[in-house]
């Protein structure tokens, strides 16, 4: 299996450039390899995670061994977290290509959208396996240059003016990363994150350390749009192609932000007191604040978009709490719960989201408009957007038989558990507030007004293949639930969850191979 | 240490060109510097004072090198750079082609 | 776009030859001197840059040479990605592997399998920095219209 890690970025790299030279002159080229793509490297990853062996793996690009036990050349790295990750990036890119099939025949130059889609999903594929520092830098920059020319994509004034404020924001993300991996670079003389944990742990100068973590939070803080970092999120995830802004929302956020953010603090500097707690502090913020920010909103995307940044809250304070826990030197089964809480409504997460942007794209197929106040009984006209857009409704809001409302609860009892009550009664406050926010989507879009107005428009239920995606995420929406059963969480989240407490592990796994 | 210093001047004079200035071109040429200063630190920190440069040749015996990795970080960064200002100013050309005008204030068409 | 004086035309035919090989020597020597790939595909992509700015844009049909160009990227990053991938599958299963012989240091055929990523990787950098550069001509073209 080790063999097979860097096919997760061969793959799509490959297909994209084949897509590039062969996919203007034979029709349909591009989508068949796409989706056939994102099947097997999803079949690929699940074959690793249905196998029941969860030993992390490492595997040396070009064949260079370490030399002294000092490790030299590019190491990609497999354990279960980066697994868990895959699954949602290749689960989330398989289903959005297949929604694509009918919806990008609004565009012109098919071709170039699956290119990109090819290359910015192989970047997200090696954020998530790079063991180096600076590769992960590259494969981020991949993944968001790729993502900038895709919210661009459809060259009206809106998209323009989105990617403009993504891409210098995002450039100044690039800055502050690149600038804090020099300094890291500089004190430590390595960039393979498991060298520089073993350095970090027998130095004393914190100073350069916490200057440097803070300018890390800043950067990947500014891609994952936690926040004080958040202005150009609402725009980017707006004014995208539905399929891009529910990979953007469901994956890109949470691959390059915050998984790279959970990574470096558990598993490559020292836990902190204050950074756990400046974690936690703008987790709790970007979850208040942007439910509050999402319920004034009239435009159905920016809604979603704003609603984004409220649930990465969640997963935010989740995995915060965790940290402050380990850092209070306190239970590590406690840690263990919130951290399972947050991983869990990450996926959650990706799968609701995802469903909610591809049903806005549905409804603007059909419509042609995002605004709310322009919508009205759908709920005849498209019954499958309807019925599966509520399911993802219900799951955001925490309603009880769908995955969102477990997670949630989750978090909840680790903070009540872990003694936040402040925490704990903002997050039910939040889902409170998300529950009006998405009754008012599900009125003003589905139920208030008549269809009749729509009598001769044409509108009807969307093409197969987008139907077939949201049906899919739906049931997936249910099924995750299955998630709390003892028996399944302890075979596909605990070991991710183990892998992020096991800080040993991971660089041990990584330099004594 | 002055080099450092002069360093993050830089940085944050395209910091301060980046948030004052109103016309794209100008803040595609403040975010060129501050990624500029970054590529100047990084080379800077592979620096040794006298050090030669990292390439074995036949009959040259080399006692002390300079960092050759920052070296490389640097040329790897200035290619990312490039695509990303190749992207930025594609993206500038095409909102003059929609807006007709490189101002800030009158690119205005998302709000809330 | 206008071209330029005679004198710049004259000056240009001269001088484009010279630069174009400098380029691909740049490139073949990537693993004995400092350059390669990427310094020599910007010479190369150079020469056409010269030919477009000195001569005008009407010389050359530019969507038909942004699109050949874009397509000569794609092939040129395949071919470089398929000799990782060869040796992938050839000798100890490494992606990136050197299957080659290495030959001496200091020779202009050795160094196994790096000359040969030198060159994908100029064509490569020629070919996208010239469909940058007619992306932006063009788009310029659309504006003045």
């Amino acid at each position: 299996m080790d063999q097979a890690i860097p096919v997760f970025v061969i793959i799509p790299l490959a297909a994209s450039f084949l897509i590039s030279i062969v996919g203007g002159r034979i029709g349909g080229f591009g989508k068949t390899i796409s989706v056939l793509v994102f099947l097997s490297t999803l079949i690929i990853i699940l074959t690793y995670l249905i196998s029941g062996d969860h030993a992390s793996m490492v595997y040396k690009i070009g064949g260079w061994e370490p030399v002294g036990n000092i490790p030299i050349g590019i190491y990609l790295l497999l354990d279960p977290f980066s697994g868990f990750m895959l699954i949602i990036i290749n689960g989330m890119a398989f289903l959005s290509t297949v929604y694509s099939v009918n919806y990008i025949t609004k565009y012109t130059g098919e071709k170039y959208f699956y290119t990109l889609f090819c290359i910015m999903v192989a970047g997200l594929n090696g954020v998530v396996l790079s063991g180096d520092l600076f590769n992960l830098y590259v494969f981020l920059e991949i993944t968001v240059i790729a993502s900038y020319a895709l919210v661009a994509f459809g060259t009206e004034k809106e998209e323009l003016e989105a990617s403009f404020k993504y891409q210098v924001l995002g450039g100044m993300a690039t800055a502050l990363i690149l600038f804090s991996v020099g300094m890291i670079y500089w004190y430590t003389k390595t960039l393979n994150i498991a060298d520089i944990t073993k350095i970090l742990a027998s130095s004393n100068d914190r100073m350069l350390i916490q200057f440097s973590e803070l300018i890390l939070i800043a950067g990947f803080g500014l891609k994952a749009a936690i926040m004080p970092f958040h202005g150009w999120l609402p725009d980017a995830h707006s004014s995208a192609p539905s399929p891009i802004s529910a990979m953007l929302s469901g994956v890109v956020i949470k691959a390059a932000g915050l998984y790279v953010i959970f990574r470096l603090f558990f598993n490559m500097f020292a836990i902190t007191w204050e950074i756990s707690v400046l974690i936690t502090a703008i987790g709790t913020l970007s979850m208040v604040v942007g439910v509050f920010l999402a319920i004034g909103q009239w435009d159905l995307k920016r809604l979603l978009a704003y609603h984004s940044i409220s649930q990465m809250g969640y997963v935010i304070i989740g995995v915060g709490m965790g940290m402050m826990i380990i850092a209070n030197g306190g239970n590590i089964a406690l840690a263990s719960l919130a951290i399972t809480g947050g991983l869990f409504h990450l996926i959650n997460h990706a799968v609701f989201k995802g469903l909610l942007f591809l049903n806005a794209g549905a409804i603007e197929y059909r419509l042609g408009t995002r605004d709310l106040n322009q919508m009205g009984g759908l709920f005849e006209k498209m019954p499958l957007t309807s019925g599966t857009s509520l399911a993802a409704s219900m799951a955001i809001s925490g309603i009880p038989p769908f995955n969102g409302f477990f997670s949630k609860l989750v978090i909840i009892i680790a903070a009540i558990q872990a003694k936040f009550y402040l925490l704990a009664a903002l997050a039910v406050i939040v889902s409170i507030i998300t529950l009006a926010s998405f009754m008012k989507f599900q009125r003003y879009a589905f139920f208030n007004g008549t269809s009749q107005n729509y009598a001769k428009d044409g509108v009807r239920e969307v093409p197969f293949f987008m139907s077939f995606s949201m049906l899919v995420m739906a049931l997936l929406c249910l099924a995750l639930s299955l998630l709390m059963i003892p028996a399944i969480r302890e075979s596909f989240l605990q070991p991710a969850v183990d892998a992020l407490l096991g800080n040993n592990e991971y660089f041990i796994n990584l330099l004594n191979l | 240490m002055i080099v450092f210093i002069l360093c993050f001047i830089l940085f944050l004079v395209g910091l301060f060109g980046l948030l004052t200035s109103r016309n794209i071109i100008k803040i595609i040429i403040g975010l060129s510097f501050m990624e500029f200063s970054v590529y100047l630190f990084l080379v800077l920190i592979g620096y040794i004072e006298g050090g030669q440069a990292p390439i074995v040749v036949k009959g040259i015996d080399i006692q002390m090198i300079v960092d050759p990795l920052p070296q490389a970080m640097v040329l790897t960064a200035i290619v990312i750079g490039l695509a990303t200002k190749a992207m930025l100013l594609s993206t500038a050309i095409r909102i003059y082609k929609k807006f007709r005008s490189f101002d800030i204030r009158k690119i205005r068409s998302l709000k809330g | 776009m206008q071209g330029m004086s005679p004198i710049v035309k004259k000056v240009a035919q001269l001088v484009m030859g010279f630069i174009f090989v400098y380029g691909i020597y740049i490139i073949t020597h990537g693993h004995l001197t400092p350059g390669g790939g990427f310094a020599g595909g910007a010479f190369l992509s150079g020469t056409f840059i010269l030919l477009v700015l000195s001569f005008g844009s009407n010389v050359l049909n530019l969507r038909r040479e942004e699109e050949e160009a874009s397509e000569i990227e794609g092939l040129a990053i395949f071919t470089f990605l398929l000799l990782a991938v060869i040796g992938f599958l050839l000798g100890m299963r490494v992606f990136f592997g050197n299957f080659l012989p290495k030959g001496r240091i200091g020779e202009l055929i050795s160094a196994g399998v790096i000359p040969l990523y030198n060159i994908a990787v100029g064509v490569e950098v020629g070919a996208a920095l010239l469909t940058i550069f007619l992306a932006l001509v063009i788009y310029k073209e659309e504006i003045s219209k």
